[in-house]
């Protein structure tokens, strides 16, 4: 990349700088998750008939439903950050948005979820779950608190597209200077892809 | 911190970063300062003052020791006193202390950089580590009080105690996110703001411990991050991950635990070394022996430090085979530090030493970190470790590594930089005399340590046997001389920033790395202009003379 160059002399900017430090961070994030992943895979290897029973409770179309929501909105965000490389703003500016409002959806559908489980009594410390083998305790916790963790970063996702969208339509973020949202859009990734992950442990393995 | 008077002084000198020069004046040029120097100052006075508060628990927690039944504080009392003691010490501590201080002030300069890649990151950094540091603080005059589980938050009792738990996991949590801020900040800094001609084997040594201690906060950092979250969600929602009424498995905390904590010893240790490989080479006024294998060994052991973590779980029943295989790679993972300490000696050897007082504390360290790991080996033998794990040798063994370790090394960073962030030099002989208190006490506090831990004094324990008594004594009489002297050295180098001998030239010790070659102290751009580095770190001419002139005036 001829620009690189010029870029860390002159403007005391360094975009190939700012993604190493994004990719090395979201290698910490991803660790995060790895501790989760971890225990899942000892619990599920010593709780196999019980994982299997209570994943079959699971609903599967509202998790489908969500995969397809956020592989969408992984496209959408690509899309705009090639957009504003084409200087095309309003476009980009309309594919952020759409991708923030994929992230609503994303949590509407999982607050319709969660309280259909809630109803069913399948909650920390409810006396039906309770009264459940330890296994499919430990299938719920695991699942309240991946899905849980996994809801906060795309909270997270979408307060950093909000700002994407502020910066620009303020021209902080423009054809010329675009790392801010290629590295927004990096970490959307990252959501999207733990919840790839999530998707068939919790839902698809029964 | 007393700019006023370290103001240049009408030498032709450029204004250095000392003296306000953004658009904000007096206490907030400091607090929203994104310059590299200002934001070391700041981790200084956060991690020196959190050492005091640290140094006066154990000091309290020495005198409870005096005699086997209660002597000061309750039993309760006494649990939080070493928990917070051990929190404060590890996460808030050696943890940050030299990366934040010295790796902040020195790595863009000796790479030949004007700052660290993400300069309001490393702000947000050190709010987040005063956050933390803060809250601990806080969970000791908050209703319930503090945590009493010992620095390592063994479930299942830092589920069912009633003190403030969540509070301190908490902040530790919030500690440990800043320690990854400045790992991936440091990580991006080397790799992208070397000085032209500035190779990755032209680099300085503390560069390249900077450089693996950063690796190793990204990767392990969270690991532990998201088991203390664990166990927050498991007290405040009663999940039962861990918990094993609900199922869950205890031991597997323990593995996630250490999984991390064990690498982070080598957080705290790999920048120490860093900074003895600094240190020796300037005052042995020679090249350092093996610069190569140095720079390897500190990838070595951030990566095999990362395979050993159950070997402070032989007694809970692992498999045979994983006992076997964890203890030999404990073993294996002495190798690369001794490797270092095998480079230093030879770099000593046939040097012209000068005793400074850097280079005592440099000393100090060598000898000292050789006991903490050797006791290190004898725990890393499986049978041996069963009898001696949970005892006061695991102490002494923690206290030589981390205290005789990174705290030496610290001491020796303080002695040696301090000079040329505030252009100003301390009394060399009283440095002396407080080396030798601090060398002396701490041999006479920690080494019955190791004794009475052998002769199975348990640890973590308000009561004991009276025949141990009279180590717990000499140890506490260790414990006032070694107070005495960490008085006499903060006193000493505080005295230094207002009185102390003005220093003019750039190089004070002789060293070749680009810290030396810019003003002292540094201007707010560290370099005019960037420079074009050809010669390597430690090039020494055969008559090189200390600058500074061996009088003083104080
Ligand atoms: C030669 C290298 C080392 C070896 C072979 C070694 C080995 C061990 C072993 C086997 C234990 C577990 C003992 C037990 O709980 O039964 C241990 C404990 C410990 N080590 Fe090391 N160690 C080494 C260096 C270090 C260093 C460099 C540090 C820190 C800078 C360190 C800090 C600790 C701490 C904090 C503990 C105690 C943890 C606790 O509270 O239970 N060690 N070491
Ligand atoms: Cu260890």
């Amino acid at each position: 990349m001829s620009t690189e160059n010029q870029a860390v002399i002159h403007v005391h900017r360094d975009d190939v700088g700012a993604r190493m430090g994004m990719w090395l961070f979201l290698l910490s994030e991803f660790l995060l998750f790895g501790g989760l992943f971890l225990m899942y895979s000892v619990y599920r290897y010593n709780h196999q008939h019980d994982f299997h029973v209570a994943a079959e409770g699971m609903n599967v179309f509202l998790g489908t439903a969500n995969t397809l929501i956020l592989l969408t909105s992984s496209l959408t965000m690509a899309l705009a950050i090639a957009a504003m490389q084409k200087g095309n703003k309003i476009l980009s500016l309309t594919l952020q948005i759409i991708t923030f409002l994929f992230g609503v959806a994303f949590l509407v559908n999982k607050f319709f979820e969660w309280r259909a489980e809630f109803r069913a009594g399948n909650y920390p410390g409810s006396p039906i779950l309770t009264a459940k083998p330890s296994g499919q305790i430990l299938y719920y916790g695991l699942y309240y608190t991946m899905v849980g963790l996994h809801g906060v970063h795309v909270i997270v996702g979408m307060t950093i597209i909000a700002f994407m969208i502020r910066f620009t339509i303020k021209g902080i973020i423009n054809k010329d200077n675009y790392v801010k949202l290629e590295n927004a859009g990096l970490y959307w990734h990252l959501v999207d892809i733990i919840w790839i992950f999530l998707f068939p442990l919790f839902y698809l393995i029964t | 911190m007393s700019n006023s008077s370290i103001a240049l002084d009408g030498n032709g000198k450029l204004p250095s970063y000392l003296i306000d020069q953004g658009k904000h004046k007096g206490i907030l040029a400091w607090l929203l300062s994104t310059d590299h120097k200002r934001i070391a100052i700041l981790y200084m006075i956060g991690v020196l003052s959190f050492f005091a508060v640290g140094v006066s628990l154990g000091f309290l927690i020495r005198l409870e020791l005096l005699t086997p039944e209660g002597t000061i504080v309750s039993a309760q009392a006494y649990n939080e006193l070493f928990t917070l003691h051990g929190v404060i010490m590890i996460f808030i501590v050696v943890i940050p202390a030299i990366p934040g201080i010295f790796g902040n002030f020195f790595l863009p300069i000796m790479i030949g950089a004007k700052d660290v890649a993400f300069p309001r990151l490393n702000l947000l950094s050190w709010y987040l580590y005063i956050i933390g540091g803060t809250m601990i603080l806080l969970s000791m005059v908050l209703p319930g009080g503090a945590a009493d589980t010992g620095w390592t938050f063994y479930i299942p009792y830092s589920v069912r105690t009633g003190t403030n738990m969540v509070f301190t996991l908490s902040a530790v949590f919030i500690l440990g996110f800043s320690s990854i801020l400045t790992g991936m900040n440091f990580l991006t800094t080397i790799h992208r703001m070397r000085a032209p001609g500035m190779g990755w084997f032209k680099m300085p040594l503390f560069a390249w411990s900077l450089y693996a201690t950063g690796w190793i906060q990204l990767l392990a950092t969270p690991i532990v991050g998201i088991t203390l979250l664990l166990v927050i969600i498991e007290r405040v929602f009663g999940v039962g991950l861990f918990d094993p009424t609900l199922g869950g498995d205890p031991m597997l905390f323990q593995h996630m635990f250490w999984m991390y904590s064990h690498p982070a010893v080598y957080i705290i240790i790999v920048p120490a070394m860093g900074v003895i490989s600094e240190i020796i080479p300037v005052f042995a006024h020679r090249t350092i022996f093996g610069y190569k294998f140095i720079a390897y060994s500190s990838i070595a052991i951030a990566v095999f430090g990362s395979m050993v973590w159950a070997h402070h779980m032989f007694a809970v029943g692992l498999s045979n085979n994983a006992e076997f295989i964890f203890s030999l790679l404990t073993f294996l993972v002495a190798i690369p530090s001794a490797i270092k300490v095998f480079n230093w000696t030879a770099t000593l050897y046939k040097g012209s030493i000068e005793l400074e007082a850097p280079m005592l504390y440099a000393l100090a360290f060598i000898f000292l970190f050789s006991i903490g790991g050797l006791t290190g080996i004898i725990q890393g033998a499986l049978n041996v470790d069963i009898y001696l794990t949970d005892t006061y040798f695991i102490v002494g063994h923690i206290h030589y590594v981390i205290f005789g370790g990174t705290g030496m090394a610290l001491f020796a960073a303080l002695h040696y930089w301090l000079p040329k962030m505030f252009g100003r030099m301390y009394n060399k002989k009283v440095a002396k005399v407080a080396f030798w208190h601090i060398f002396v006490g701490f041999n006479i506090l920690y080494f019955p340590f190791l004794i009475m831990g052998w002769l199975g004094m348990p640890r973590r324990s308000y009561h004991y046997l009276p025949r141990f008594q009279i180590y717990h004594v000499i140890a506490t009489v260790g414990s006032w001389v070694l107070v005495a002297g960490l008085l006499i050295m903060f006193i000493n180098l505080l005295r230094s920033l207002r009185y102390g001998k003005i220093i003019t030239e750039n190089n004070i010790w002789g060293g070749e790395s680009l810290e030396w070659k810019v003003q002292t102290p540094p201007i707010a751009e560290n370099f005019e202009e960037i420079p074009v580095v050809t010669a390597a770190p430690y090039e020494y001419k055969e008559n090189d003379e200390p600058v500074l002139e061996k009088e003083e005036i104080v």
